[in-house]
């Protein structure tokens, strides 16, 4: 019997046998956590009695959630990361130089096809998009990590997804993961792994890619795979920290389950209140009115979400009544985004553009809702009070949608505020 | 997690994400006693307020959904609950659970017929829930060999302790 991809990822890094189900002790590439989960990862790595970090060039910490500092509690618990990640010579970068660390780590190659990535971040599956069975662990698994350099992976069964067809332009990465989790639920998956592929990813941009593997864990799987191709293998080779192997899947591997899409059909859609799964098509919302849109977070802040977004609203204004606020994951995607005139784009119609951080899309800051505000947010969790007031509304859609939605005032298709040809014209489709 | 123990039961639904049992804005602290006063706020604001020492939450399928915040078994713990009880966990959760050393019991049957008020007797050794008030009486599944060995050595932090010890001598 075959292997699925995270089968052989697996096996490829313990001495067990790596069968479906199996609990295998595991070599770790690279283990990571951020200024919300370090300070408690260096206090338990410090219980653990753990002297230093298993590799410095392996172990991260970055400041990306309260960052820069929201206030002075904030301050302090960065701090105490800070201090840590320096005691142990490990990779830290600061603020200016770092970005929402599921962009920033792919960016700088240290996140590869063919790795085991364990962060202390739920989203750190983003890494999927490599083709490397990268997850979300807390505080205490990191630090063991940081420890040892291993971890405990169950082998999952394999959700195995398929998209056919040919995408129109109007339909991103995240139009996909949010039709497959409004499919199969927000546990369609959970303690599975997805893994996704067809003719209908063969083009798909790798940003678009990082999207979807970002929501993963919104459908409750461990991670979210893409089988490495010439477009992953180029990423790669291009940015890698070190060296790499990319692992494949057997052609008889044994999937618990198939889902297959046909993206010709497809369209714009929206997760609605309060649940990442809520998905119905935008023309099917009923055009509620919102009061912010948020265009970032480590789902949709990429260089394409924000190119497109800045494509849509040029020339046009942000409605009176609405608070834009564009976020670029990186520094990377924030100077390429400065060059090529679309940052001035946004603030000409009236947006604001902050500095990479997650901010609004944890409740963090920049950008909070009050009671009754509701949002159009391009990031992954519409969660009760994900954003700030547990009375607040939370709609999830791609960085297309909205744009379009900050530009009416209202949940838009931007098939509505735009001609067939503008989508035809977009880089990557 | 070895002694039989006995509570009121606190009863929610599916999905409850990790954002709801400890909201962002408290995780400026990893302190268990001050994320503790804010357990559940944001589904259920008066919970820590009605609650007592002992009791358990019990709830749906896919509990501690979402962000992989180690402070949400830990505002649990804080908030002086003696353990969970769901139809089932989400991944990170689970894990984070066992970590930090907050009982978790996976048990549809349990947590289907337990309602808010209800009297809940564990025991864990003999792998029994019992519905008091009902009277009835639940069979959980025990857990994998391997995470038996982590609980039995009193968590991950433990576990990992003496792994370098152990590796320190071969040295």
């Amino acid at each position: 019997m075959g292997r699925t991809l995270v089968s052989a990822i697996i096996a490829a890094h313990s001495s067990q046998k790596a069968m479906e189900g199996e609990i295998c002790q595991v070599k770790v590439d690279f283990a990571f956590a951020n200024d919300i989960t370090g300070a408690p990862a260096a206090e338990s790595f410090r219980e653990m009695g753990a002297d230093r970090v298993f590799d410095r060039e392996r172990c991260a910490l970055l400041p990306d959630h309260f960052t820069p500092n929201k206030d002075i509690a904030s301050a302090e618990q960065t701090k105490k990361g800070k201090e840590f990640a320096r005691e142990q010579g490990m990779l830290y970068w600061e603020v200016g130089r770092v970005g929402i660390e599921h962009a920033f780590l792919p960016e700088k190659g240290y996140i590869l096809p063919g790795d085991i990535v364990l962060g202390a971040d739920s989203h750190t599956c983003t890494g999927g998009a490599l083709g490397a069975l990268s997850t979300g662990v807390g505080s205490t698994d990191l630090a063991a990590v940081w420890a040892l350099g291993e971890t405990w992976l169950k082998v999952p069964p394999t959700v195995r997804v398929d998209f056919r067809g040919k995408r129109p332009g109007w339909v991103t990465g995240k139009d996909m993961i949010l039709s497959l989790i409004g499919r199969i639920s927000v546990q369609g998956a959970r303690y599975m792994a997805l893994e996704f592929g067809g003719e209908g990813i063969e083009n798909l941009p790798m940003d678009d890619r990082f999207t979807i593997a970002n929501m993963a864990v919104e459908a409750g799987a461990k991670t979210g795979v893409f089988v490495p191709d010439e477009k992953t293998l180029e990423y790669a080779r291009s940015r890698a920290a070190r060296e790499f192997t990319p692992r494949y899947p057997d052609s008889d591997a044994p999937y618990a389950r198939r889902e297959i899409f046909d993206l010709d059909g497809m369209g714009p859609v929206a997760a609605m209140p309060h649940s990442p799964d809520n998905v119905k098509p935008v023309r099917e919302c009923g055009s509620p009115e919102i009061d912010q849109v948020f265009i970032g977070a480590c789902t949709n802040g990429r260089f394409r979400d924000i190119e497109t977004a800045a494509k849509l609203m040029e020339g046009k204004k942000v409605a009176p009544n609405v608070r834009c606020i564009v976020i670029p994951a990186s520094y990377e995607v924030y100077n390429a985004a400065m060059d090529k005139g679309y940052l001035r784009i946004f603030t000409e119609a009236g947006a604001a553009v902050c500095t990479p951080t997650c901010g609004p899309c944890l409740g963090g800051h920049m950008g909070i809702l009050a009671a009754g505000e509701r949002c159009v947010s391009t990031s992954n969790r519409n969660f009760v009070g994900r954003m700030g007031s547990p009375k607040s509304e939370l709609i999830l859609a791609s960085p297309l949608t909205a744009a379009a939605s900050a530009v009416t005032g209202r949940l838009t298709d931007p098939r509505d505020v735009m001609p067939e040809e503008f989508f035809r014209n977009l880089e990557g489709n | 997690m070895t002694k039989a123990f006995s509570g009121k039961a606190w009863k929610y639904g599916d999905h409850i994400d990790t954002d709801v049992i400890i909201p962002a804005r408290y995780l400026v602290s990893s302190d268990e006693t001050v994320l503790g006063k804010y357990c559940m706020e944001d589904i259920d604001k008066d919970f820590v307020r009605n609650m007592s020492k002992g009791d358990m939450i019990v709830a749906g399928d896919n509990f501690g959904c979402g962000s992989s915040r180690e402070h949400a078994p830990l505002a649990i713990k804080g908030a002086g609950c003696s353990c969970v009880i769901a139809a089932s966990f989400a991944r990170i959760f689970y894990r984070n659970s066992i970590n930090v050393g907050l009982p978790i019991f996976e048990c549809p049957e349990a947590a289907a017929s337990i309602e808010t008020g209800d009297e809940v007797a564990v025991d864990p050794i003999a792998g029994t829930i019992e519905n008091r008030t009902k009277g009835m009486t639940f069979r959980v599944a025990p857990f994998a060999p391997f995470l038996q060995e982590l609980i039995s050595a009193g968590g991950l932090i433990p576990y990992a302790r003496r792994r370098l010890e152990e590796r320190r001598k071969g040295a």
